[in-house]
């Protein structure tokens, strides 16, 4: 699997996402966020950062980027679309994915180490967080319809949920499942020297979409 | 009569007399406020450049030395890293938030103005006491403000430190730390080269922001009014600099500059200054093509500006289109503002009228360097509130001393800044001594740390420079590190002060003796003098950063206990004393006087430790430091998890009272954890084991014990005291 990773100005962690993907796919090359040409890769990174500074709200900017259009585009033609942290902000303002990420509850960026779980399997992950608007949100009717669906793809383990996210939900996916957006950070838990591998589970589910 | 112009902005009369003389006429008002800001003790460092000639800063692996924007070591197979740690403490007084961010900025911009990519922050913060609601606000302030810049541009800030301490309290000292990563071949000088080539100015446009002394100007010309007290502090924007960055690096990268250079203090003023002079040329700058912030700007003004986030570079004129286009690219501003001249001129226009012409030579290097008159205080000139009741049981020191904010975690303040982005962190904050960053395209890693206990330094400022020295190098050893380079921030008061020229002047010699013993040559550094509230000066603050190598990341100690059963050893020619300590500032006890360490027995033992490391003997190393050897043994524990059983007796030997062997100081001592076979192989001295849940200490009559949870329960007390309100 070729993995493509959008780079907007202000991206963060891009360079990170283009190694977690070399690491786990068959290549990675970066995007350009001015290019609508997706440049023939099998799966799109939206990855962390403050993309065009973030000064209005996280992703309202990055949205409107031509290669966002291509990704939607894909997307919709059931492409793998891996959104990290500032990328899921993005998924959610173009509205690829459901709710909206507030400000965390005791208003600071904290940067920590956290457990998830996978919705489903139980399976449970050790990887890094960090970010100041992470709480995730979506009104309960909307969040009883993602349950039923399946939406629900990561909870933070019990005593993580540190940025006040409703029923402890740290990733989602659309109703298809082609899209994830999570806040954790699995690009960053690819390494043993630098933490863990178990972000690689993350980025074999979405190749399993692929498949 | 009024005060002249010139005094208000700092320059004396004689000095101001020196300009007249090497003009050969007045300076109008454009020269005056070049000069004034040129001359003053932040850029050209006339009360410490004659000291800092001592420092050694010669060395094998030296690729870039002082007088470039940054310092860099070579770190093998063609790579460099490049390093510098800079003041930004009166600013972050007024204003914490944007003080401490443009702090953090100015810094980056030094280590990719040689090319090199930042990889890693650091940060040396001192704030008063935590009961201070002004330290509180200012700490606050400072953490966001470094989190806010370094978050949002994406560089790891992956160390640190933290003191609280009396004297701060109305100067507070914020010093950040670039780490920078480079080819060595791609690395590039400051010097302005090729009479004809273009400046270019890249980045923000100019405003009138942090205009600093030269709003005497100002105010001079327009008159009474509140237009006299414009913002002094300048306000950062980490999103223009990331994009500057990128759009740097990629100019450089594709060998599109000659030279490049920040726009730091003194703004456009002290960058092409510098560049002119470090080329042996003139450089000709017309304000007109400046692009500004508002229109009404002048000539004076836009030279001296401290608007962030931009930076000057000199190009060929037949690849200013090439440049103009990644400037483009990066959605960054670019003008084409003067150009390099062989005069040996500064000279300013405003369109096409002369506005302002000095030579480079007078203006960058003619400022008179001055001797200190040092005159060594006859007492302990500081403070001192004794905090602790006189009777307490070694228990409550013990709890005590873990529960001061100066020893405390400080995991509240790191959590606030990403230290993982560039997927480079080994060891994370608080997980080992130093700082371990990988470098994967060179195959090895480096290890970084910083340091400097103000309150050793008042106590005796020439041994205690070499303690802040000694503790560095040791934080270096515990991760199996052997030191490259060093650079410093010297924070001190007034040197013009006898007692203030006197700690300067000893802590300088301390430093260049402590490098000589160890080897190690200082490639960088920077001078904060005048750091004074109504109470009288800080505490003299030379904060030392080393930057080491270690061939392999997979071989890198912790500072926590790792397994049950283990031996606690220690190594080294520790000679704990109550002289400087927590305990004594805690007792109100300070007063002036240092025992003086063994600098080549401490460097002999960091060998030990270094190579037994690497070699993957030891389950831990960490350096005994504030709060002494109960506190050290008592960190380890809290870090592992796990408890430990010691008795310290034997440090009568080395004459410690037992009191002494629990809370005392001084450099070379380390706490390791291992094979009792490997421990003894080393020379260590057995102190006892690792295992349970409490930390028993046998000392004699001062024999202690307290459980891990009550430890970590204290050492964890930050967020309590940072936020009395919350909790």
């Amino acid at each position: 699997m070729i993995w493509g990773v959008l780079q907007f100005p202000g991206s963060c962690d891009e360079r990170d996402a283009l190694h977690a993907c070399e690491v786990h796919g068959d290549g990675a090359r970066l995007l350009w966020h001015e290019s609508r040409d997706l440049d023939g890769v099998d799966g799109v990174v939206v990855p962390g950062g403050f993309s065009y500074g973030d000064y209005l709200r996280a992703g309202a900017i990055a949205r409107f980027s031509p290669a966002m259009e291509a990704v939607a585009e894909a997307a919709a033609g059931g492409m793998p679309v891996l959104g990290i942290c500032n990328g899921f902000q993005v998924l959610c303002e173009a509205g690829l994915l459901p709710g909206a990420l507030l400000r965390n509850v005791e208003l600071r960026f904290r940067c920590h180490q956290v457990e998830l779980i996978e919705e489903g399997t139980g399976e449970r992950l050790s990887i890094p967080a960090k970010h100041g608007e992470g709480r995730y949100y979506a009104p309960d009717a909307l969040l009883d319809e993602m349950e039923t669906n399946g939406q629900i793809a990561y909870r933070y383990a019990e005593g993580h949920n540190s940025n006040g996210s409703v029923r402890d939900i740290a990733g989602v996916t659309n109703e298809r499942g082609n899209v994830l957006g999570l806040m954790p950070h699995p690009e960053h838990a690819v390494d043993p020297l630098t933490g863990s591998t178990d972000g690689l589970r993350v980025f074999e589910r979405m190749s399993g979409v692929a498949a | 009569m009024d005060t002249p112009k010139y005094r208000e902005l700092g320059l004396t009369d004689s000095e101001y007399e020196l300009i007249v003389e090497k003009l050969g006429r007045e300076p109008n008002d454009v020269e005056l406020a070049m000069f004034s800001l040129l001359w003053s003790e932040h850029c050209a460092y006339k009360h410490s450049r004659k000291l800092l000639g001592k420092l050694p800063t010669d060395g094998p692996r030296v690729v870039m030395g002082p007088g470039e924007n940054a310092g860099a070591v070579d770190v093998g197979s063609g790579y460099a890293v490049a390093f510098k740690v800079e003041s930004h403490n009166h600013p972050s007084a007024v204003e914490p938030f944007q003080g401490a961010a443009t702090g953090v900025g100015g810094i980056m911009r030094d280590v990719f103005a040689i090319g090199a990519r930042p990889i890693a922050l650091l940060d040396s913060l001192r704030f008063g006491e935590l009961d201070s609601v002004r330290s509180r606000h200012l700490l606050d302030g400072a953490v966001r403000g470094i989190g806010h810049y370094g978050n949002s541009i994406g560089v790891a800030t992956v160390g640190g430190e933290i003191y609280f301490e009396e004297p701060y309290e109305h100067n507070c000292l914020v010093n950040a730390m670039c780490i920078g990563f480079a080819k060595t071949e791609d690395m590039v000088r400051a010097a302005a080269a090729g009479p004809g080539n273009s400046v270019v100015l890249m980045g923000a446009s100019t405003g009138r922001d942090g205009i600093g002394g030269a709003s005497v100007l100002a105010s001079a010309e327009l008159g009474e009014g509140d237009e006299a007290k414009r913002p002094t502090v300048q306000i950062g924007d980490p999103f223009e600099e990331s994009k500057l960055l990128e759009c740097c690096l990629e100019l450089l990268e594709k060998g599109l500059l000659v030279s490049l250079q920040d726009l730091g203090a003194a703004g456009l003023t002290s960058s092409a200054g510098e560049m002119a002079s470090a080329g042996g040329v003139g450089i000709e700058i017309d304000v007109a093509k400046v692009p500004l912030r508002e229109a009404d700007m002048e000539p004076f003004e836009i030279m001296v500006s401290e608007s962030q986030e931009r930076m000057l570079a000199v190009v060929e004129p037949a690849r200013v289109e090439e440049v103009r286009a990644i400037c483009e690219k990066w959605q960054t501003a670019s003008a084409e503002i003067g150009k390099v001249t062989e005069d040996g001129l500064v000279r300013i226009l405003r369109d096409d009228e002369t506005v302002g012409e000095m030579p480079v030579e007078a203006l960058v290097d003619g400022c008179p360097l001055y001797d200190l008159e040092p005159a060594e205080p006859e007492e302990w000139i500081y403070g001192n509130r004794a905090t602790l009741e006189a009777g307490a049981s070694p228990e409550e020191e013990l709890l005590s001393l873990l529960s001061s904010p100066n020893i405390a975690s400080k995991r509240w303040a790191f959590e606030q800044y990403d230290y993982l982005v560039g997927s480079r962190t080994v060891r994370r904050p608080e997980q080992a001594d130093a700082a371990v960053l990988q470098l994967p395209e060179a195959g090895n890693a480096i290890a970084v740390s910083i340091d400097g206990n103000g309150r050793r330094v008042a106590c005796d400022p020439y041994l205690g420079t070499i303690d802040a020295v000694l503790e560095c190098a040791q934080n270096l050893a515990c991760v199996g590190a052997e030191p490259l380079g060093l650079t410093n921030c010297l924070n001190f008061g007034n040197p013009e002060k006898p007692a203030g020229a006197w700690q300067l002047d000893q802590a300088v010699s301390g430093l260049a003796d402590a490098c000589n013993a160890l080897g190690v040559p200082v490639v960088g550094g920077n001078v904060s003098l005048y750091n004074e509230g109504p109470d009288g000066p800080i505490y003299p603050t030379p904060v030392v950063a080393l930057v080491g190598e270690l061939p392999d990341p997979e071989q890198v100690a912790g500072s926590g206990f790792a397994r049950d059963g283990d031996a606690i050893g220690l190594i080294g020619p520790f000679e704990p004393s109550l002289a400087a300590s927590e305990l004594a500032k805690q007792r109100g006890e300070l007063k002036m006087g240092l025992p003086r360490p063994d600098v080549e027995a401490v460097a002999r033992a960091c060998e030990i430790v270094r190579d037994a490391v690497r070699a993957g003997k030891l389950s831990s190393a960490h350096d005994v430091s504030d709060g002494g050897l109960a506190v050290a043994l008592a960190e380890s524990a809290i870090a592992g998890g796990i408890g430990c059983e010691v008795n310290v007796e034997h440090l009568r030997e080395r004459g410690a009272q037992p009191e002494e062997a629990l809370f005392g100081e001084g450099p070379g001592g380390f706490v390791v954890s291992g094979e009792r076979g490997a421990l003894e192989e080393l020379g260590a001295t057995l102190l006892g084991k690792v295992g349970g849940d409490r930390i028993e200490i046998g000392a004699g009559d001062h024999s202690l014990g307290v459980s891990l949870a009550d430890a970590a329960s204290a050492f964890h007390s930050l967020p309590a005291q940072v936020e009395p309100e919350a909790s």
